[in-house]
């Protein structure tokens, strides 16, 4: 376990610097190293959000007054279907598991790779050729897809704008997401170190390990929804084309099918990571492992059953609204399993209030205000009366965003040393997250308010009545700007200059931790063995968890 | 652990894991449950669409022919075989008769599409096919039964057409013999391991290992050529059958 | 790989006729005009067929458990979801 202290030097031979093999760009792009296609994931991820972002600004800035500001209704819609689509499909779906995933699962189970190392690259591929076909939508046939990004039939099949190509880019995103979910599923089955039986895995890996069966069983069904979108418009197959007896609703059922359990495609490998981060910073084993792991299959399980209440005012049936209305409240079951026995674990504590636990907090709030104004919706008579109001656009941001997006911010904050090798200041990352949680309250907290008032969705201009609450909206989105850019910037700066960091900079218990950092190519010098349940805390002793980096 | 310098780049002991047929065949299966639930939403769709215009559905099958149908899944039932039998002769060792099992299995695939292909077009001779004037004359349901017939059938070639890319790679493969395969894959393991050590254990193991690793292809290529085969055996009923 | 037990050629021809004679079974069925029941019939004996298939043809039967229950759970999936969607297409 000799440690060697000497913080100058990085590992001559980590995967950022290897010695022989491809070297250049060529080295990266063609890399089948599950660390480098993370990183590759981790840039083009970032790079599509940032755009996102852009487009998410501009909408907030048409809507600073009423009537027309900056844009017309048209591009208004395409504003909201771009951002929607990037915003969905390339960052949250992909997000924490096509980063993290990649790079930490393979450690954090002792394995070298993932199970099929091309495969995995050929992921990545798919993901890049998916991004340039979606781009290319925007300047190609007859201009940016304004559907919105659920690309509802009827209209996605009757609309002029480049809808064909859109989805087929999806289409592929989705390959992306079904090869990385399968390449996880086999990892974990196939792969674990000695010794590591199936409860000893850290929590994270079980998250990804749920996450990716719903990948691999709900992601098939969006593949065909958006093959018949294409085929629609390409052949006129009719089936959802309500003048030749198609169903436009079962283009809805299909499609949510597949998008209620993407929701928990985002959600669930962030709270993998909270699993992951509470316990190493509370210096204390998780509380209820077990129940943690097996809520994180009931989530996935229930997703399955809840997606009609996307659709409670569609027009579908009484008694399927009732039913769906019933089972949409159980997912609230096993999510609050998971609260509880995060609030358990700091019981008693030892905290120390890093930035990645301080972003985990910030998460635990928001994710909770998102999770009880979406058991609102899930009753009918409150559905009814909010349903395609900025509500709803306030709920999901407080999910996706405050949970699925803070949780990706934690895990980068937490996992940066290792991935890096570099840590980074504090108290620039502190100053951020105090503007970006004033900034996403700013943003969000107005549109639950505005949709309560009766402020439709996607609307590009409103009555004046509400114009207190979108300016304050807008003012919200510029200060969450800033604290993303200095977030940015304070890690960009510390990824070149930041001290080195040792293997263990936060005391984990993992076995990622366990490997320098940033850790060599073959991962590990020997194949670890595991002889214990993770966040073993009395075990290690406190001497060995010594936190550096105060 | 140690964090020494150099050392570190020796191969530690789970590096041959990439050759795990297991995984391999684990990979193929969830990769065939993606398969199976893409054509699940079809199949939704069918069953939604049958149960609202089941008497149109039945007019509407009245123009597909029986004959043509069955024919067709024979000739998919006995690929089937032949492709089972080409991995059976491999799991024996013997290379040349999985060739010939092979090289059968993708002639009886292509005279599938063939007779696909011919059904098609004269349907679409008869004005038989989306928005044509015809249909558009015809009742919902029956507009659906044919929206439905070309996509569900569509997407089936489509995936008999892939099936014998995939089958004309691994013919290929086989043809060019154990060794110089084995060879193939030393120059990989070398390129891995990135030391000489290991390709020299590598070129002692790998004619076998090779060979092993083109059983695995072939019986992957075998599982996802038989799951097309049960896509139809569901298919062949719900729309040559219900007239 | 080397310890499994080989299906013999023979299984493999037995199999392939008994799938040739359900084929001739679900004709005939189908000539039968069984009304509801004809449905149900070509659903069922398709079934067996593609059992045969899986349990044969893709060596289903000596596979690990992982993928066994796996495709039950993926059956079942695609069965939920019809379940659920019929919840709706049925009592509109």
């Amino acid at each position: 376990m000799a440690r060697t202290a000497a913080p100058p030097a990085p590992l001559a031979c980590s995967y950022l610097h290897p010695g022989g093999g491809r070297g250049g760009l060529l080295g990266w792009v063609l890399t089948t190293d599950h660390k480098r296609i993370a990183l590759l994931y981790l840039y083009s991820i970032l790079g599509f959000v940032a755009v996102g972002v852009a487009l998410g600004l501009l909408m907030r800035l048409e809507l600073i007054a009423p009537g027309r500001t900056i844009v017309g209704a048209s591009t208004y819609n395409a504003l909201f279907t771009l951002h929607g689509v990037i915003m969905i499909f390339l960052f949250i779906i992909p997000g924490i598991p096509a980063i993290f995933g990649n790079f930490i699962l393979p450690l954090q189970i002792g394995a070298r790779d993932v199970a099929f190392p091309r495969l995995n690259l050929l992921s990545w591929h798919c993901y890049i050729a998916g991004a340039i076909l979606a781009v290319t939508a925007l300047f190609t046939g007859g201009g940016p897809p304004d559907t919105g990004w659920t690309f509802y039939a009827p209209y996605s099949i009757r609309t002029t704008t480049n809808v064909t190509l859109a989805v087929f880019a999806a289409f592929v995103l989705g390959f992306s997401s079904i090869l990385t979910g399968l390449n996880f599923i086999v990892t974990i089955h196939r792969l674990r170190a000695r010794g590591m039986g199936w409860f000893r895995l850290p929590l994270f890996v079980w998250s990804l390990y749920s996450t990716a069966w719903i990948q691999l069983l709900a992601t098939p069904i969006l593949a065909i929804t958006l093959l018949l979108v294409m085929m629609e418009r390409l052949f006129g197959l009719g089936l959802f084309d309500p003048a030749r007896g198609g169903d436009p609703l079962l283009y809805q059922h299909l499609f949510w099918i597949y998008s209620h359990p993407a929701v928990y495609i985002m959600i669930l490998p962030a709270m993998g990571v909270v699993s992951e981060i509470l316990p190493t910073f509370a210096r204390r084993t998780i509380f209820g492992y077990k129940a943690i792991a097996f809520s994180s299959m009931a989530i996935a399980l229930f997703g399955y059953l809840v997606w009609g209440h996307h659709m409670f005012t569609s027009g579908m049936s009484d008694t399927s609204r009732w039913i769906f209305s019933l089972l949409t409240f159980l997912v609230a079951i096993p999510s609050a399993v998971k609260v509880f026995n995060w609030t358990a674990t700091l019981y008693k504590g030892s905290i120390d209030a890093s930035p990645p636990l301080l972003f985990v907090f910030a998460f635990v709030f928001l994710f909770m205000i998102g999770g009880l104004t979406g058991l609102m919706q899930g009753a009918l008579s409150v559905n009814v009366h909010v349903h395609d109001t900025a509500f709803v656009v306030g709920h999901f941001h407080y999910v996706m965003f405050g949970g699925a997006g803070f949780g990706l911010m934690a895990a980068l904050l937490y996992w940066f040393p290792k991935i890096f090798g570099r840590l980074y200041p504090r108290r620039p990352v502190y100053i951020a997250l105090g503007v970006l949680f004033a900034g996403f309250n700013l943003l969000y907290f107005p549109m639950l308010v505005l949709g309560w008032m009766g402020q439709p969705r996607r609307y590009y201009d409103y009555l004046p009545q509400f114009q207190t609450g979108h300016l304050i909206s807008t003012i919200g989105s510029w200060v969450l700007l800033v604290g993303l850019l200095i977030l940015t910037v304070t890690l960009m700066r510390a990824a070149r200059r930041g001290p080195w960091a040792p293997p263990d900079p936060w005391g984990g218990t993992t076995l990622e931790w366990r490997t320098a950092s940033p850790p060599p190519v073959e991962n590990f010098a020997v194949e670890p063995a595991v002889t214990g349940r993770p966040y073993d805390y009395g075990a290690l002793g406190r001497g060995a968890a010594a936190p550096e980096g105060r | 652990m140690s964090r020494g310098m150099g050392s570190t780049l020796a191969a530690p002991a789970q590096t041959a894991h990439h050759r795990d047929a297991v995984g391999a065949k684990l990979g193929m299966w969830l990769f065939l449950f993606t398969e199976l639930l893409l054509f699940g939403g079809l199949f939704l769709l069918y069953a939604v669409y049958r149960t609202r215009f089941p008497s149109d559905f039945h007019f509407a099958a009245t123009t597909l022919d029986p004959l043509v149908g069955t024919v067709n899944t024979l000739i998919l039932l006995t690929s089937s075989l032949t492709m089972v039998l080409a991995v059976a002769a491999l799991e024996r060792g013997r290379r040349r008769a999985a060739q010939a099992f092979l090289a059968a299995t993708m002639a009886l695939g292509a005279l599938f599409l063939a007779n696909k292909a011919s059904e098609w077009a004269a349907k679409i001779g008869h004005g038989l096919f989306p928005r044509s004037g015809l249909l558009l004359d015809r009742t919902d349901g029956e507009n659906l039964f044919y929206g439905l017939y070309y996509g569900m059938t569509g997407l089936h070639a489509l995936h008999v057409l892939v099936g014998l890319g995939i089958l004309a790679v691994i013919w290929g493969l086989l043809a060019r013999g154990p060794r110089r395969g084995g060879e193939a894959a030393a120059e990989r393991g070398t390129e891995r391991l990135g030391s000489e050590a290991a390709a020299e254990r590598g070129t002692e193991r790998l004619g076998s290992e090779a060979a092993a690793e083109r059983g695995i292809q072939l019986e992957n290529a075998g599982l996802y050529w038989h799951l097309v085969d049960v896509v139809w055996i569901y298919l062949f009923p719900l729309f040559y059958l219900i007239s | 790989m080397e310890q499994r037990p080989l299906n013999g050629y023979g299984t493999y021809l037995l199999v392939w006729s008994a799938l040739v004679v359900l084929t001739a079974v679900t004709v005939t069925v189908a000539g039968l005009h069984l009304a509801r029941w004809s449905a149900l019939a070509a659903i069922l004996v398709a079934t067996i067929k593609g059992s045969l298939v899986l349990l044969y043809f893709m060596h289903l039967r000596r596979e690990a458990a992982i993928i066994k229950v796996s495709l039950l759970v993926a059956l079942l999936t695609w069965t939920v979801t019809l379940a659920l969607t019929f919840a709706d297409v049925a009592f509109r």
